[in-house]
């Protein structure tokens, strides 16, 4: 798989290490401890349109949100994480 | 059997081969199997259930039958396929399958005791008992059942793995893929073309119609000769492109010295990772059979085949052959033969008004059964009138042609039936960037072939913004099939549709009778298709088969997925050059050299090769050089390089906020100067990874983590700064590399480091336990001071630039040497760590909390932190089980990390588990073995007896439960 690195454009998958669902950028506030258990264990797994970090951990260390289609693994788009969240988080 | 007229090989020069040990001759341009059969050999195999005696089927890759072993001694390749086999001088080939020789094979029996090994036999007769499965059937079957087998010595051979990029690339040297390269090269567009046969043309090497009035190797020679010109253009010669991947990108392998004695100083294969920006698919078509009764007989095969080892190999596997055909075909590879002067018994052709073209005769009728076990003598040929045998030793079969869709359904894609041309075409929603030509798309005349091959260039390079031009193409025939579906001869007896795996149309009926009818069912119920050739040559029939059986149309019974690869692929191709020492990267501390000449035996730490300890001469036993090294660093003092812990600076003037949100404990409140032990949990709560913070200023860290979560611990440091919290002005980085890092620990260390620092104030008052400082040492080197002990003992560790660190080590010994200093390894290490009560990665496995380590009281309630919420669970904090020491109450008695502890006298079982114990060692310091465990209420049980438990070495030992702290329990020492 290619990745378009938002910085460095299209970058080889192998040189990220996935992580998983974006939802991990939205941690709850510490009072909700129920809205904890749901963001620590609860993540949807849909088949298509999926927003998911990736690190670039052999590049350059960003943290990217990519859009990705499950069924595909067409690549919509990629972002940098802190972008995102800056901008109100993954929701 | 001799040769037949012309061909494409060179008889100027002869190779000399063997098979089962017989010495036989061939041609340059031969494969192993037109070479035997040009030797009179048409029995090249046994089937893999039955015994069966085979000879090939095919002349190309999708060969089911002709699998032999390659080779000898450790170049001993099984499961080859004879028909893809360059012939080289001195090639070595064996039969498999067998007990006994190729022609007596003892487990032929099988085939005898066919009746009670239909489908599904082992499925319901293998199921008890159950203790049968893996001491008795298993093997039995492994033994019965099977292909080649392997040398079990390591590949000798050199692999290597390369990458190339292209705008086009093209699979498959036909004729519509020469078309498609040469249309794209012409453009200027980056093309790669890649075909897994040893001489480019395709299906057009097995032909006789002329390309503008000439052969067609005319043509081919001159394409090939503009194309080799071209600097654009590379041609990938036996080289399968095996697999179409996400984004364009293809897998191939190359095979580049596969066709020689010996690759000598060349790699053997090449796996290539192709990114192209599109391809184009040109893998021509595979010819299908048409089962009937006995057609699995060695000499009986597909017509394109006989009709490619006729004209391109100038073999015939008979004098006297018969064609079987439902199409028009057939009829070429009559005429073809007949025209080389093998006689034609006859062309059995079921089409309503078939005529001959050409002189020989023609049956309208049917092949219902075949006789000659170990060759073919005759065939029964039914017609309207009644049945009759004809005599002949090779009968050659087309039921039509399958396109070779195969790449374009790797992404999920399924073919699409097609009812006109009776057969599956590609996917509409294929590979994107990859569209298909030539026969692949149905178009299988030579003409239509060039013309779409042309086509596809020009219609993929305009999606790229190249404007390619069509060549001028040469005149070639265009004629028609003229298929009339047969899909198999209704009879009695057995008729192999999936030759490799003995699938009959008996089975398949078996398999719908059993309500086996998806064909997921299918497959898995009678093994269709799960051979190593992956029923090329077998699923479209046997879905027609189940087709006729259920009634509805085949688009309706399904269609089989293809997944790579195409063909096999070895694993020393996968693996590359990454074998043995190359498998993963080895990582040297910067004082390797320094150990490796202090004698150490070094330890593998993840990637990190660590002295483990230091023997002497005299010296009999690991365990006597740990205890010496253990208790000179008690006594005097121990040098030990600990670079491998993680390292990450962190800056930023919200360093001190990061920190805090990082590390269960505080952090922000740690004075500049001086370190703290830092717990980091995992945000559900559990206990992760633990290490130092020291704060150099007041707006830089150093932190430390275990070597073994360097790289986890700053990935997870950056997710937290970058995705949970990126309004803070922080910075990090990994500095694992950049400094060396050595412990000094023992009551001398500190005079020991009085000789090395620039005038600095090691003084328990300027310095204290828990003190950090940026300072110069061995005159103006920069250098970090850190005051922290893994031990238990008075120490420091040092740290100097990386490149520094093998100097720092040879000036410790040196000035060291009166007070005895004495380097250590990670044993020692280990044992210092378990008399001290620290934790490690034994106690830090991933299942421990905070308070199970008793550290609990360390998780700030004051602040939020990674994992802090999650650890208050109900569960979590309900946890009495409790980090103690254990020592044996007989203290000769052994202790074992990993047995479970249990109250004394009480049942031993999981409902009455007491806990576990982590880790052991035998510690020099109180002279018995000791150990680390969790005990529940551990903290209520200090001088019980328990008993540890270690059912796989029948060891029941009783224990006393103490403090983790074997050694100076209050920590005078460290403060000293």
């Amino acid at each position: 798989m290619l990745i378009p690195h938002p910085l460095l454009g299209l970058r080889d998958a192998q040189e990220f290490t996935y992580l998983g669902d974006a939802a991990l950028l939205d941690r709850p506030d510490p009072a909700d401890a129920d809205a904890f258990a749901d963001y620590v264990y609860l993540r949807d797994n849909p088949a298509g349109v999926h927003r998911e970090l990736w690190f670039h951990e052999q590049g350059d260390r960003s943290w990217l949100v990519v859009t990705r289609d499950t069924v595909t693994h067409e690549i919509l788009g990629a972002e940098l994480a802190r972008d995102v969240k800056l901008k109100g988080g993954a929701a | 059997m001799t040769r037949l007229t012309g061909g494409l090989i060179d008889r100027s020069r002869s190779l000399g081969f063997t098979f089962d040990g017989r010495s036989l001759t061939g041609h340059p341009g031969d494969t192993l199997a037109s070479a035997l059969l040009a030797n009179g050999v048409r029995l090249m195999g046994r089937s893999f259930k039955y015994h069966r005696p085979r000879g090939p089927v095919g002349a190309g890759s999708e060969e089911p039958n002709a699998l032999v072993e390659l080779r000898s001694g450790a170049r001993q390749e099984p499961n080859t396929r004879a028909t893809v086999a360059e012939l080289y001088d001195g090639l070595e080939a064996h039969s498999q399958n067998r007990i006994g020789s190729l022609r007596f094979d003892l487990l032929a029996v099988n085939d005898l005791m066919s009746p009670f090994f239909a489908a599904g036999f082992y499925y319901k007769t293998f199921m008890w008992p159950r203790a049968f499965w893996e001491k008795l059937y298993e093997p039995a079957i492994r033994r019965a059942a099977g292909l080649g087998s392997l040398s079990m010595q390591p590949d000798p051979d050199a692999y290597d793995k390369g990458f190339l990029h292209c705008d086009l690339l093209v699979i498959g040297g036909g004729a519509s893929g020469l078309a498609a390269a040469l249309t794209a090269a012409r453009a200027g567009a980056r093309v790669i073309l890649a075909d897994e046969d040893f001489r480019l043309g395709g299906r057009l090497l097995a032909e006789t119609h002329p390309l503008d009035d000439a052969p067609a190797t005319d043509w081919i020679a001159r394409t090939e000769a503009e194309l080799a010109a071209l600097p654009n253009l590379r041609i990938l010669r036996r080289t399968t492109v095996f697999g179409a991947f996400d984004h364009g990108i293809y897998g191939a392998v190359e095979r580049i010295a596969d066709h020689l004695p010996d690759p000598g100083r060349q790699v053997r294969q090449t796996l290539w990772r192709i990114t192209a920006r599109r391809a184009v698919l040109a893998a021509g078509a595979i010819e299908r059979h048409i089962p009937f009764q006995n057609n699995d007989r060695p000499g009986i095969m597909l017509a394109g085949a006989m009709r490619a080892y006729a004209n391109r190999w100038a073999v015939s596997p008979a004098q006297r052959v018969a064609i079987f055909t439902n199409n028009d075909d057939g009829h070429r590879t009559a005429l073809d033969l007949a025209a080389k002067g093998v006689q034609i018994a006859a062309v059995i052709d079921p089409r309503e008004g078939v005529r001959a073209q050409g002189d020989y005769p023609v049956i309208a009728g049917v092949v219902g059964n075949a006789k000659g076990r170990l060759g073919l003598t005759k065939i029964e040929v039914a017609t309207r009138n009644g049945s009759r045998w004809i005599d002949c030793g090779a009968l050659g079969v087309s039921g039509g042609w399958n396109p070779n869709v195969h790449l374009a359904s790797h992404h999920r894609g399924r073919p699409v039936w097609d009812e006109g041309l009776q057969a599956f075409l590609p996917p509409k929603d294929g590979p994107k960037g990859l569209i298909c030509a030539g026969a692949v798309t149905g178009q299988g005349s030579t003409g239509a072939a060039l013309r779409s091959g042309a086509q596809a260039a020009i219609a993929t390079l305009a999606d790229l913004g190249i404007t390619a031009h069509a060549p001028d193409l040469p005149r070639a025939e265009d004629a028609a099939q003229n298929l009339h579906p047969l899909w198999h001869v209704p009879g009695k007896g057995r008729a192999w549709v999936d030759f490799q795996n003995d699938v009959t149309v008996k089975d398949i009926k078996l398999a719908h009778q059993e309500n086996m009818r998806p064909v997921e069912h299918l497959k898995r119920w009678t093994t269709l298709g799960m051979a190593t050739d992956q029923g090329k040559t077998a699923n479209v029939t046997a879905l027609a088969v189940m087709s006729e059986l259920t009634g509805k149309p085949i688009p309706e019974t399904g269609t089989t997925i293809f997944r790579p690869p195409y063909s096999g692929v070895s694993l020393s191709v996968l693996g590359g050059g990454d074998t043995g020492a190359h498998f993963r990267p080895r990582r040297l501390t910067p004082t390797h050299a320094s150990a490796t000449a202090q004698g150490a035996v070094f330890t593998e730490a993840g990637p990190w090769m660590r002295a483990q300890y230091f023997p002497r001469s005299g010296e009999t036993h690991w365990r006597e050089t740990v205890n010496r090294e253990v208790l000179a660093t008690r006594k005097g003092v121990g040098i030990c390089d600990v670079t491998t812990l993680g390292k990450i600076d962190v800056q930023g003037a919200d360093a001190d906020e990061f920190l805090n949100r990082v590390y269960a404990n505080a952090m922000a409140s740690l004075k500049v100067g001086m370190v703290r032990y830092g717990l980091m949990l995992r945000e559900d709560g559990t206990a992760w990874d633990d290490g130092t913070c020291a704060r150099l200023a007041e707006t830089h860290y150093v932190v430390t983590t275990t070597t073994a979560n360097a790289g986890p611990v700053y990935r997870h440091m950056e997710f937290a700064r970058q995705c949970l919290w990126p309004e803070l002005d922080v910075h990090l980085i990994s500095t694992t590399d950049a400094w060396a890092q050595i412990a000094v620990a023992g009551p001398n260390a500190r005079r020991l480091l009085e000789r090395i620092v620039d005038g600095f104030d090691l003084s328990n008052a300027a310095f204290p336990f828990m003190a950090c400082a940026s300072l110069t040492i061995c005159g103006g080197l920069r250098a970090r001071l850190f005051r922290i002990s893994f031990s238990g003992e008075l120490a420091y560790e040092v740290a100097v630039p990386a490149r520094y660190g093998h100097a720092l080590m040879a000036r410790l010994i040196e000035k060291g040497a009166d007070l005895g200093v004495t380097p250590y390894g990670t044993e020692a290490l280990g044992v210092m760590r378990i008399e001290k009560g620290h934790a490690a990665g034994n106690e830090l496995n991933g299942q421990t909390t905070a308070q199970m380590l008793g550290l609990g009281r360390m998780v700030s309630t004051k602040k939020d932190s990674i994992g802090a919420v999650m650890s208050r669970r109900e569960g979590l904090a309900a946890e009495r089980r409790l980090l103690v020491g254990l020592q044996p109450v007989d203290v000769g008695d052994p202790v074992v990390a990993g047995a479970h502890l249990f109250t004394e006298g009480a049942p031993q079982g999981t409902d009455t588990d007491q806990g576990w114990i982590t880790s052991a060692c035998h510690s020099p310091h109180l002279g018995h073995a000791i150990g680390l465990g969790f005990l529940e209420n551990g903290a209520a049980r200090m001088g019980e007896v328990i008993v540890a438990a270690n059912p796989l070495a029948g060891q029941s030992v009783r224990m006393r439960v103490v403090s983790p702290h074997f050694i100076d329990p209050d920590g005078g020492r460290l403060r000293d």
